[in-house]
């Protein structure tokens, strides 16, 4: 269980992690902090492990760089919920074992309490009585995440085994 | 069923046809990294055990967002990438060489038919060489560099078909956001886009590289352009010459198909906060600025300085405006100095930087003040995003920005040419 935090369409890795903060300092638990501060002024202060971000369509749209997933896991987030994400945040969150929910955030409200039911792919919204339900990843991706990211996966026997025709 | 370019690209690199949709590991010919984004991938390297690297001569590192070094961090940074490249052999463009993804076409390092990738999003520049060249994150580079492979979902594909002939006074720059203003800044998520049309043919690379480099602020995963007698040209120019053009077959299957006609483009401004906040300049010209940035991957090429230049020369910049210029590669300055048009600028008031990013990403070289309005020929113009949140960012293109550099408000470069 944790708690919503809400935000809108098209939020970018700009706004996720200044790109300013990430000059000096590339460490995702100091940075924690910068979480959004540029659209939320003091936000990173208000998380607390096992959160959630709940955001609209496009979700972690712009740069590439992987320190805004990396930033958003050092803050201690669950979850993302969105309507959509961008590509490469998508990606690159798997990658890093973040686990990502595409499902209809308009049920969500910020302040909301949610509780996320990964067998039955729902989430719970505790605040409102709604259950929202999403689709699953695909296959591959749902087993990057299950191993805490692609690194670990690749390690693994599964990994290996994927690998070892190529 | 005919396969699109990307379908054709990721077939011949696992020698087996793939269809949109398909998720696969493939081998790749370039992966290029910089400064801002390589700390994190030695970081990722680091937690596989016993890392090594598949093959050095395909891994280019480039000094270019933090050039130069603003801080001793930034420095010790540079010293480290300096290090790994000289460790393993690979390709290193030091500080003051320019911004990668000029340094990467420019250099010759992409061909036709090449599956590339970069820890940067705007790696989509390269599919102006009707390349698959897409931006990934640390991890997905350190994966790429240790293990040679990296896992793909094959996009589908969009068309845009560009039409007619450029007017006077308007450029790739504005036939890049006049479309991302019509794909939206996320209707091209997951897709790659596929160019066409007789506009094409007339367009030089330079133009190409704008148009694809743009790409990226549609969500596209790639953009990719044919490979034509201009792009043979100039790739023979660099001594490339086994050319494999890809070309996508007549009953390819796209998602969704654009056609536009640029014989009466006006020339376009993104105004704050979103790059696909779109509109013609008669809507927004008038508006005061403060600040001017001529460069970056989008905009700092020989062309774009020789049109800014052309506006300039002889007169005087608006008191009012600061001009900084960041030449998007070593040689494309050297040779601006050469034809004259450093001067121009220079003479003009405009203050000249390194070749690198520095104000695109509010690094260094120029962070504009407290509510003002910057004209930039930048890619992304979000909040924050120079370095300052209380300044706004209207992107244009160079001409556009030298008119406006002139008269101390956003200004139709046509009253100039």
């Amino acid at each position: 269980m944790g708690i919503a935090h809400k935000f809108g369409d098209d939020i970018n890795t700009d706004y996720i992690i200044a790109s300013k903060r990430k000059r000096d300092t590339v460490d995702p638990k100091k940075l924690a902090r910068f979480l959004m501060e540029d659209i939320r002024p003091g936000f990173g202060g208000t998380v607390q492990p096992g959160d959630f971000l709940v955001a609209g369509e496009n979700f972690g749209c712009g740069s590439a760089m992987e320190i805004a997933p990396m930033v958003v896991v050092g803050a201690g987030i669950q979850a993302v919920l969105a309507k959509s994400f961008a590509r490469t945040f998508f990606r690159n969150a798997v990658n890093l074992g973040l686990l990502l929910v595409i499902c209809d955030t308009e049920q969500i409200t910020g302040g909301d309490e949610l509780a996320l039911d990964l067998e039955q792919r729902l989430v719970r919204n505790l605040t409102r009585s709604v259950e929202i339900p999403f689709q699953p990843l695909p296959a591959l991706m749902k087993k990057i995440v299950q191993a805490g990211g692609v690194i670990p996966f690749l390690e693994s026997d599964e990994g290996r085994a994927l690998l070892s025709p190529l | 069923m005919g396969q699109t370019i990307s379908e054709k690209i990721f077939s011949s690199h696992i020698k087996r046809e793939v269809t949109a949709g398909d998720i696969l590991f493939a081998p790749l010919d370039l992966m290029m990294s910089n400064d801002a984004s390589f700390p994190l991938v030695l970081e990722a390297l680091q937690k596989i055990r016993g890392y090594t690297i598949k093959e050095a001569r395909k891994l280019v590192l480039i000094l270019d967002h933090y050039c130069p070094s603003p801080s001793r961090e930034v420095s010790r940074i540079h010293e480290d990438i300096k290090a790994f490249a000289h460790q393993f052999g690979c390709t290193l463009y030091a500080e003051g060489e320019g911004v990668c993804h000029q340094l990467i076409p420019e250099k010759g390092h992409v061909r036709p038919g090449h599956l590339v990738i970069g820890s940067d999003s705007h790696t989509t520049t390269y599919g102006a060489l009707n390349a698959f060249a897409t931006g990934v994150g640390s991890t997905d580079m350190a994966l790429a560099i240790h293990y040679g492979l990296l896992w793909f979902k094959v996009p589908l594909s969009i068309r845009i078909e560009l039409n007619g002939n450029l007017p006077k006074g308007v450029y790739a720059k504005d036939i890049s956001l006049h479309f991302i203003a019509k794909v939206t800044s996320r209707g091209a998520n997951y897709h790659a886009i596929e160019f066409s049309g007789d506009a094409l043919g007339k367009l030089s690379m330079e133009g190409r590289l704008t148009i694809c480099n743009m790409v990226m602020e549609t969500g596209a995963k790639a953009g990719i352009m044919p490979a034509d007698e201009v792009c043979r040209a100039w790739l023979k120019g660099k001594g490339v010459t086994d050319v494999l053009p890809v070309t996508p077959d007549n009953d390819a299957s796209y998602s969704r198909e654009y056609t536009f006609d640029i014989s009466s483009l006006e020339p376009q401004v993104a105004i704050p906060h979103q790059v696909d906040n779109v509109h013609p300049i008669s809507e927004v010209k008038g508006k005061k600025i403060a600040m001017a940035f001529l460069g970056t991957c989008t905009n700092g090429r020989l062309e774009d300085l020789a049109v800014a230049a052309q506006i300039l020369k002889g007169k005087r910049i608006h008191s009012g405006v600061v001009l900084v210029i960041a030449p998007a590669s070593r040689d494309v300055m050297l040779e601006a100095c050469n034809r004259g048009y450093i001067q121009a600028l220079v003479e003009s008031g405009g203050m000249l930087n390194a070749p690198g990013c520095g104000p695109c990403v509010g690094a260094l070289g120029g962070v504009p003040a407290d509510g003002v309005n910057v004209i930039s020929t930048a890619n992304r113009n979000f909040i924050g995003r120079m370095g300052n949140v209380k300044a706004s960012i209207y992107l244009a293109s160079p001409a556009t920005l030298a008119a406006s550099c002139l008269t101390g408000e956003i200004t139709d470069p046509r009253e100039f040419l």
